[in-house]
């Protein structure tokens, strides 16, 4: 039954094992996650891990098999998409090519049968925000891909809508408009203030932009927490190495001490790093970034050098420890291919995680 | 807020109303549908039946129409006929349809635009519009009434249909790969022998048999300029349903029996390789 | 493709220069015989029915034009074959546009449903003249299943009149319109009709804000290239109709001139007038067209 879209704002957006499957394939496997007024959330994560799908469920554009979505205490999986009244900013744009800026942003407004003087200046309004005023009466087809991202962010915001979904809105963009954008898209949100979903495949757009960031793979919820929390304190492999932390070395386990911390070795390794593992082999996780050559400290991997690249401030060196496992670092100082050296590691840099495959 | 079902497709069950409009929509496809089938089934009954007349189906069945039809419409000949002009025709137009639409495709000339207009004026134009000058002069020139007029007349629409069909085929080959070619040291002969044949193989197949199945139908022109001996199926069936008076109309529904076997056979075999959207190879604007 | 000459794309021996310089090569001349030919067999043949027309049997030169503008049996082969054509080109257009639409989305539906429709172009205009009038007949089998399910009392005339023509070419017209318009609506892209849902339009407002303002254009040009295939009718008309009097199509005339008159000045005038007729209609319908949206129907550059 048409009820027209919702409207007015909400505290509390909830997933409730929200599952999707279809033609064999789990998309969706049991999403929990709750979503407070205002916040930015990030959904992040691997091409096929589902985090389109759940936006495109809590947009209405796919059902759900399984779960529910719940507004404060109205359910809303139930409603087609022109009943929910949420604003959605797609990959594409999917600006109308046949209608002009004004009309584009006022399309949504034209649904909810708004009056024309009301209309004018929210959609004047809404161009000061994304500051296209000067653009008003072009078609998006003469528009660069900066601006025609701009515009469908107009469009998804002037309607006032209780969520903003994005689905990975900068990917299309250049490095440099990327960057200009993100800062455009937190200054618009703390604006508004409108609770944001915000998908995305990129880490350092996850870190900038979100209060809390949902790490998903393979359609579960795999960790959430502030950017903090996931930059500092990776809940599992799969987020660790999404995260940036880009060395995995296998190491056996020597013995659990008090306060959280294992102990590891390896030929011509010797590790300390947070985390409890019942298995007597683990993993540890070790940022690049984090590795210093030749430095004093008990936390040290012994490796030889295979190659060096060159990245202006610094040269990112690619090594292999005694047991021929691969380790990227980062060196302030030139680094020739065959040098043996000494990487050291501060013991809270190094995560540990239990080695499923032995 | 009503409980909402799921679609087997996995999509939302769509609102009432256009739940009713789709079913009305497909009740008109299938009426359709089944009233064409009916009239071919129809005339195939017919041609079947000993007597028919004021009853469903007719009082006996036979098979003697066939043969009387044969020896009435001399149909050994017009079949022979038939396949010479569309053999011919597929393989002329592909000769000269096939090179133009890759000179098009690939290149921008001074007088590209007028050439494409010239190329698409066929389509445009009607038939007989052409197709009567175009008979008129045929016959000043005594080609008119022979097998070789009608062949020329039915050339003037398929030439600009294989341009038009052959043309998104070759925007599809990365021009790059005959670059690559050339620099690895292949010569014209090579490219065209090596790369273009094989990669434009599938859309030489596809236009030949839209261009076969579009001849077998094509009437005005093949009409305008055939002679008692160049006359393709189609013509001997209008010709034998003009006179339809005096011969029994069993022997004129089996040679329409005969055209829609050939026809559709021709079609099946065309819908293995083609895409039944090309048949109406769009204008592009 | 770039107006710089491919590497080695020129045939040995070409000079640079001026031909260059008009992007004409060796490739450039594989248009040539295509060119030729229509120049030869179509508008040579045009402009010599043009300059017949103006050399009557006997008369001034303009004199077939006059009688033929005066006659009433011919001037009336106009609005008799424009009764024809317009109504069958708009049924054609408007049933083909909801059903075209409705089988948008690529599915095993689309693709049967294609290649069935698929079947009376091929079988033609000869045949399905045939067939009706049979099938259509007094005793043919629809005009029996109407008076068995009492929805009539008694069989009413659909053949040798023009009912009779006008469903002949909507049989064969309306799978033409349909393959055209299914080629213009999958063109355009699906993520809007989505975006336009998520902005509260239903599927209504999504197929008159979103799809139809982008399917005009297409949808003139289809209207015109059914309007051709319609104008032209010719064998329907003849077996099917009342080639005497209400369906007298131009076709008609032209070719009595020319094969049973023997008169070819005046049957060209006669085909100059109905390409000069259907130039007016097809000329009117882009003109209309002019005035929505042309751009690229893709969606923007996501």
């Amino acid at each position: 039954m048409a009820t027209g879209p919702i409207d007015g704002n909400f505290d509390i957006l909830k997933l409730d094992g929200v599952t999707r499957r279809f033609a064999g394939i789990t998309a969706l496997d049991g999403l929990d996650l709750t979503i407070k007024r205002g916040e930015f959330i990030a959904l992040l994560g691997p091409s096929g891990c589902g985090k389109s799908t759940a936006l495109n469920c809590l947009a209405g554009l796919l059902p759900l098999t399984g779960g529910g979505i719940w507004l404060d205490d109205r359910r809303i999986d139930v409603l087609r998409p022109e009943q929910r009244g949420f604003g959605m900013v797609f990959q594409s744009y999917a600006l109308f090519p046949h209608m002009t800026v004004r009309k584009n942003i006022g399309f949504g407004l034209m649904m909810r049968k708004v009056s024309k003087a009301e209309t004018e200046r929210r959609v004047a309004e809404a161009l000061r925000m994304v500051r296209l005023e000067a653009h008003a009466d072009k078609l998006p087809g003469q528009l660069s891909g900066g601006q025609q991202q701009r515009v469908a962010i107009a469009r998804a915001i002037v309607v006032q809508p209780p969520l903003v979904l994005m689905d990975e809105p900068l990917s299309n963009l250049d490095a440099k408009l990327r960057l200009e954008m993100r800062v455009e898209i937190r200054r618009i949100h703390k604006e508004l203030g409108r609770s944001t979903i915000y998908v995305t495949h990129d880490q350092d757009e996850a870190l900038s932009l979100a209060d809390r960031i949902v790490v998903l793979h393979d359609g579960k919820v795999q960790q959430v927490g502030t950017p903090e929390d996931l930059y500092a304190r990776p809940a599992n492999l799969e987020v660790a190495r999404f995260m940036g932390y880009q060395n995995s070395l296998s190491l056996s386990v020597v013995g659990a001490q008090v306060g959280g911390e294992t102990r590891l070795t390896g030929p011509g390794i010797a590790l300390q790093g947070v985390g409890q593992v019942t298995t007597s082999r683990a993993i540890a996780s070790v940022r690049p970034e984090d590795l210093v050559a030749g430095a004093e400290g008990a936390n040290a991997i012994e490796a030889r050098v295979t190659g060096a690249e060159y990245a202006g401030r610094e040269f990112v060196g690619t090594a292999v420890t005694q047991d021929n496992q691969p380790i990227i670092f980062r060196s302030p100082r030139r680094i020739q291919p065959d040098e043996l050296v000494r990487l050291s590691v501060p013991t809270e840099r190094v995560r540990v995680f239990a080695d499923s495959v032995r | 807020m009503s409980a909402v079902t799921l679609t087997r497709g996995g999509e939302f069950r769509a609102p009432f109303w256009n739940r009713v409009w789709t079913v009305l929509l497909w009740s008109l496809v299938w009426l359709f549908i089944l009233n064409v089938a009916a009239v071919a089934a129809s005339v195939a009954v017919d041609s079947l039946g000993t007597r028919w007349f004021g009853t469903w189906l007719p009082e006996g069945f036979t098979t003697k129409w066939y043969f009387s039809a044969w020896d009435e419409f001399q149909l050994g000949d017009v079949l022979i006929v038939t396949a010479k002009v569309v053999a011919s025709v597929v393989f002329v137009s592909v000769v000269l349809g096939v090179p133009a639409a890759y000179a098009l495709a690939r290149r921008d000339f001074a007088g590209k635009r007028t050439i494409l207009l010239l190329l698409v004026l066929p389509v445009l134009v009607p038939t007989i519009t052409y197709g009567v000058p175009l008979a008129t002069l045929l016959y000043r020139v005594n080609l008119g009434g022979t097998i070789w007029g009608v062949i020329c007349a039915n050339l003037v629409p398929t030439v600009p249909f294989v341009v038009l069909v052959m043309t998104p085929f070759i925007e599809q080959i990365d021009q790059r790969l005959e670059s690559a070619a050339r620099v690895c040291g292949a010569g014209t002969w090579a490219v065209f022998r090596h790369v273009l044949v094989p990669l434009l193989a599938p859309g030489i197949m596809a236009a030949s048999l839209l261009v076969l199945v579009r001849s077998i139908g094509m009437f005005e022109l093949t009409f305008l300029t055939a002679g008692p001996d160049s006359q393709t199926l189609v013509v001997s069936l209008y010709a034998a349903a003009f006179s339809a008076g005096i011969r029994a109309n069993q022997s004129l529904d089996a040679l329409a029996v005969v055209y829609m076997v050939s026809s559709l056979f021709w079609l099946i075999i065309a819908l293995r390789f083609v895409n039944p959207v090309q048949l109406v190879a769009r204008v592009k604007d | 493709m770039s107006s710089l000459v491919a590497p080695g794309g020129a045939m040995a021996g070409t000079k640079p220069g001026w031909r260059a310089s008009l992007g004409w090569d060796g490739t450039t001349l594989l248009v040539l015989p295509a060119v030729l030919f229509v120049l030869a067999f179509f508008v040579f043949p045009c402009i010599y029915g043009l300059v017949l027309s103006f050399m009557p049997l006997k008369g001034g030169a303009l004199d077939n034009y006059i009688r033929f503008f005066s006659e009433n049996r011919f001037y009336s082969t106009i609005w008799k074959t424009l009764l024809i054509a317009l109504p069958a080109t708009l049924a054609n257009v408007f049933l083909a546009l909801p059903i075209a639409f409705a089988l948008r989305k690529s599915s095993k539906y689309q693709r049967v449903v294609t290649a069935i429709l698929v079947v009376p172009i091929t079988l033609g205009t000869v045949l399905v003249a045939q067939g009706l009038l049979g099938y259509l007949g007094p005793n043919g089998w629809f005009m029996r299943l109407l008076t068995t399910l009492h929805v009539i009392d008694a069989p009413f005339r659909m053949t040798h009149n023009y009912i009779g023509v006008l469903l002949s070419l909507i049989i064969t017209g309306f799978p033409f319109s349909f393959l055209l318009t299914l080629s213009y609506v999958t063109g355009i892209d699906p993520m809007l009709a989505k975006a336009a849902a998520t902005l509260g339009a239903s599927p209504w407002t999504q197929f008159k804000q979103i799809y139809l303002p982008l399917l005009a254009p297409g949808l003139a040009m289809g209207f015109c290239l059914a309007f051709v295939q319609s104008f032209a009718v010719f064998p329907s008309a003849v077996l099917l109709g009342e080639p005497a009097g209400i369906t007298r199509v131009m076709a008609l005339a032209v070719y009595q001139l020319a094969y049973e008159d023997y008169n070819a000045p005046m049957a060209a005038a006669g085909a100059m007038v109905m390409g000069l007729v259907q130039l007016l209609v097809v000329a009117s319908v882009l003109g209309l067209r002019g005035l929505f949206y042309r751009g690229p129907v893709g969606g923007t550059k996501g």
